[in-house]
């Protein structure tokens, strides 16, 4: 709903077209001042020197941020897998009827939903060594931080996932005699998942960003060797902002995979409704 | 056992800045939302391109790096604020752009008719935004606004490793101070933000049921 295909508003006019034109020259100016101003002031204090940006160009430097970039990948991936083992056994688990199941099921993803990753992640850090007398390595005090939050989402998106299915579905499949059980794992939880596939995309660029906590425990992901070249170099600001277009670029990605899947499955489920008389067209599908 | 009756006024009051930070950005957020959403849907092409980059960019940013930026940053164009000051700063840009796209998912869910019947009135592109469309839309997104101000009170976390004392730093402090009660002082953070969180779901569930338009 932007630009020309817009109900808002019609095509503009002559005039709309002067305006916008002579408008956006007025805004470019004061833009074009206002960031003329900030680079004389970062000049000023030394901040656009070569010194402070050189660095980036140096091998060993871009060697120790590129491990650090490995480590997040590394970390939001791992995550994923496991958050979808957890999100799946505890999204089915809400769905049951046996509140025995289900009790614990919901107490979890409230617990995931509504701690700070933070905090789970200081008390794997902190409190974990003192209980168990166990030093949990830094990658998994990241990655058991990540899965009890994302694990707690994804269970969400799995219930939804299911509920929003159509009811003929759970019908058909009991009709024919599948048991409660398999209906789930044969019927429901497939198609799903296949629902699914864009909003796990999503949740990888969440990992990704909520990964960046890790430099609070020690664990070397891209954040964290950001903070110690800064150190090093002395140029925080330099740093962070050529941490963050890495950041940027590849969770622009992700999400743009994630939005061309969701466009494209949306086209094939409307197709679906079209055709949901003509069950040979759904098998071949 | 005494040190944490000790501890837990203390804590107390950490929450009340984990809830003023939150509070205040939620509002800041709101409104850098709907101004960012507005110009998304605006017949001006400049206004559209210019909050998509801002939602592309810093949507994708972790906001840890968000708040570095901040931190390290505005101070080199001479602008000096307090921690907490930055600390919100950092969250409103960030959770702007989670309210500006929650929004636009909520205009663009509007029926065509009511834009149609408002521009056939003679409303002018603001009047239809601010009478007919933005208090449609603004209702229709309670849930999914929920979400994202749900995920504001925790990220305020963050700002306990900007030297903000709130919730979390009170905690890390405490923790570091008096070593025998790190469980006791742990757990009790984690009840009182899961509680804080239960409630605010509670509250726009009921803002949900109060602002839901019968089609």
């Amino acid at each position: 709903m932007t630009g020309a295909d817009s109900h808002l508003f019609d095509a503009p006019g002559p005039r709309a077209v002067r305006r916008t034109i002579i408008g956006s020259g007025v805004a470019a100016v004061f833009a074009v001042a206002l960031i003329v101003y900030v680079l004389m002031e970062l000049s000023a204090k030394g901040q656009l020197s070569a010194a402070k940006w050189s660095p980036f160009l140096k091998y060993d430097l871009i060697k120790f941020l590129l491990h650090g970039l490995a480590y997040t990948a590394g970390a939001a991936v791992v995550s994923l897998g496991l958050a979808l083992v957890l999100g799946i056994a505890l999204g089915v688990g809400r769905l049951t009827r046996t509140a025995i199941i289900r009790m614990p099921c919901v107490a979890i993803v409230e617990l995931g939903r509504g701690l700070p990753v933070l905090l789970s992640m200081l008390f794997l850090f902190l409190a974990f060594p003192l209980a168990f007398h166990i030093d949990l390595p830094a990658f998994w005090t990241v990655v058991l931080a990540l899965v009890l939050y994302n694990g707690a989402v994804i269970a969400e998106i799995v219930r939804a996932g299911v509920l929003t299915l159509p009811k003929g579905q759970r019908e058909a499949a009991f009709a024919i005699g599948l048991t409660g059980t398999q209906t789930m794992r044969l019927v429901l939880l497939p198609q799903a998942l296949r629902i699914m596939l864009p909003s796990l995309i999503s949740q990888l660029v969440v990992l990704i960003k909520d990964s960046a906590l890790g430099f609070i425990v020690g664990y070397q992901e891209l954040t964290a060797q950001a903070q110690s070249a800064a150190l090093l170099f002395n140029n925080p600001l330099q740093t962070y902002v050529v941490v963050g277009v890495v950041y940027i670029l590849v969770n622009s990605v992700l999400s743009e995979a994630s939005t061309y899947l969701g466009e494209r499955q949306k086209r094939t489920l409307s197709q679906k409704v079209v055709t949901a008389g003509d069950a040979v067209t759904i098998e071949s599908r | 056992m005494n040190e944490l009756i000790g501890a837990l006024p203390i804590l107390l009051h950490a929450f009340v800045t984990t809830l003023e930070l939150t509070f205040l950005a939620a509002l800041t957020s709101l409104v850098v939302g709907i101004i960012a959403a507005a110009m998304r849907v605006s017949p001006v092409p400049p206004l559209r391109w210019a909050v998509s980059v801002y939602v592309r960019f810093v949507r994708n940013t972790p906001l840890t790096i968000v708040f570095f930026i901040t931190v390290f940053g505005l101070p080199q164009v001479g602008i000096n604020f307090s921690f907490f000051a930055f600390a919100l700063l950092a969250l409103t840009l960030y959770t702007g752009t989670f309210v500006a796209e929650t929004l636009r998912a909520g205009i663009q869910a509007i029926p065509i008719g009511q834009i149609e019947a408002a521009r056939a009135t003679g409303l002018t592109f603001i009047q239809v935004l601010r009478y007919v469309v933005l208090p449609q839309a603004l209702r229709s997104v309670v849930p999914p606004l929920a979400s994202v101000f749900i995920a504001l009170f925790k990220n305020t976390s963050i700002a306990s490793a900007f030297g903000v004392a709130e919730a979390i730093g009170t905690m890390t402090n405490m923790v570091n101070v008096h070593s025998t009660i790190v469980l006791w002082v742990m757990g009790a953070t984690a009840i009182i933000y899961i509680a804080f969180a239960l409630l605010f779901g509670r509250a726009f569930a009921w803002l949900e049921r109060k602002a839901l338009i019968v089609r």
